[in-house]
């Protein structure tokens, strides 16, 4: 591509690079990052709660900053290096710290925002933007979590927040 | 979600020949613009993504300005050292908007393209009925549910709120939008519905928003911006404002105030009858509180809506009151 526009076909062949490994797919242009991950790719740890932003359940890294796969097309996103849930933990199932805290702090009821939640603690994390249970809550406020774990949430961020600046 | 053909733009260039196409619409953060068409509300038959196009998200500032790239993201502007010494406003108008995950996406320029929130614009399914949407179709909001609409610069076609932040703080310190060669004021960006409900920015088919200029002040470097809501946090303004002040060496007459309003009207709103009523006065509480009543000079409400008719005016006392205690 150079300095004219690349028009699309109806359907786009695509490389997505997600948790480090390359995936090339054939879309329609409309089909959603998260759509792309959950029914194209098996990647189901990524939730689809209110498909409009404004609940946080499919939060994910994109060149290491959190975002809503909801609302990225997955087009976009080509040559990126997107990071799931599913790549948190280390190869030999070592849990990211994050993960660990919110198993300590049983930061959860239903689960199903988690893995949004934990996405979004990690960056909130490396932000630096957990330095106080005030700050965490404002910065975690883009997840919603409809059991109301969030006492709990907040111990684990601060936890996480804590080991991870040791 | 209708299909559409996919762009990518490498350059502005690019950008602004395909998006002179019928029916094209640019896409940058996608934050309203993918939400838009999962409602039905936005059918563009091209999405020019305009996201890869390099060095349009730098943030240059400088005494005597701020220069924005129109695709620098919202978190980023909000975190940057040198905007949060010279124009605390703007940060915090950013960083009270949205979530931080859609501040990671949205950017500068595509946030002065957001559409309104207004639940009957969002809804044709529903609501065929919307002059925004259709032009002449009529109002679904004038007569229904209005507790979010707008009490200024309403019309007898639409109510609906400008719902951003950012853009508050912008007209408050005059800022400026690059439209390439063309620049015109924020304030004369943003249109109030009039008649013509469809149209919102003073933008043409082939203009590209590349930036924005903010001219550094005293009032600039003096600023806050208010945002009070339903919810404490990740939640549009019931009113806000964004106040900048600029102080005699006495340190308590008022020489320069900037005062603008969001969450109440139409468009970014700036209070200049509220500035002009304290210019030269003495900052005190009870002369403030009555100047701040001026900023409702005109308002209409739809009746859910009344009370942004007493809470605006307060809101813009406290951020004054605020940065008086900062003296």
């Amino acid at each position: 591509m150079n300095d004219q526009v690349t028009l699309s076909p109806t359907t786009l062949s695509i490389h997505l690079t997600i948790n480090g490994r390359d995936h090339a797919l054939d879309i329609e242009p409309r089909v959603t990052l998260l759509d792309a991950l959950r029914e194209r790719l098996n990647l189901t740890g990524t939730k689809k709660g209110c498909d409009h932003g404004q609940c946080g359940a499919c939060t994910v890294h994109v060149d290491g900053e959190r975002v809503l796969a909801c609302l990225t097309l997955a087009a976009q996103v080509e040559g990126r290096a997107i990071t799931t849930i599913e790549g948190l933990a280390d190869d030999d199932g070592t849990l990211h710290a994050v993960q660990a805290a919110f198993l300590e702090q049983d930061a959860f009821q239903c689960g199903y925002c988690t893995p949004g939640q934990i996405m979004s603690a990690v960056a909130c994390i490396r932000e630096g933007h957990a330095g106080s249970d005030e700050e965490i809550r404002e910065y975690m406020a883009g997840n919603l979590c409809r059991c109301g774990a969030y006492p709990h949430i907040v111990a684990a961020v601060r936890q996480a927040a804590k080991e991870l600046s040791a | 979600m209708r299909d559409f053909s996919y762009l990518r733009a490498d350059t502005i260039e690019a950008a602004r020949n395909a998006s002179a196409r019928p029916g094209a619409v640019l896409l940058a953060g996608g934050t309203t613009l993918v939400d838009l068409a999962k409602c039905g509300v936005a059918e563009p038959s091209t999405v020019i993504d305009i996201s890869h196009i390099d060095g349009l998200a730098t943030i240059d500032v400088t005494t005597d300005r701020a220069l924005i790239g129109a695709l620098a993201k919202m978190s980023h502007v909000a975190d940057n050292a040198e905007v949060k010494s010279r124009f605390p406003a703007v940060s915090e108008a950013l960083w009270q908007a949205a979530s931080a995950q859609l501040r990671n996406m949205a950017t500068i320029g595509g946030n002065l393209m957001q559409r309104t929130r207004c639940p009957y614009f969002r809804d044709p399914a529903n609501y065929p009925a919307c002059n925004k949407r259709s032009p002449g179709s009529g109002c679904s909001a004038i007569g229904g549910v209005t507790r979010g609409h707008a009490v200024l610069g309403t019309s007898e076609a639409c109510i609906a709120t400008y719902p951003g932040d950012l853009a508050i703080a912008l007209v408050a310190f005059d800022a400026v939008v690059h439209l390439g060669e063309r620049r015109l004021r924020v304030e004369d960006f943003f249109l109030a519905p009039g008649a013509t409900a469809e149209r919102e920015h003073d933008i043409r088919p082939g203009e590209v928003i590349t930036a924005i200029e903010v001219p550094g002040s005293a009032a600039a470097r003096r600023s806050t911006y208010i945002k009070v809501r339903d919810r404490q946090s990740y939640e549009f303004a019931a009113a806000s404002a964004a106040v900048g002040l600029e102080l005699e060496s006495d340190g308590r007459t008022i020489r320069d105030i900037r005062v603008a309003l969001g969450g109440v009207a139409t468009k970014p709103w700036r209070a200049r009858a509220v500035e002009d009523a304290l210019k030269g006065k003495t900052l005190d509480e009870v002369t403030i509180r009555k100047a701040c009543e001026l900023a409702m000079e005109g308002a209409v409400d739809h009746g859910a809506n009344h009370y942004k008719i007493a809470l605006a005016p307060r809101v813009v006392a406290r951020a004054i009151l605020k940065l008086g205690e900062t003296a």
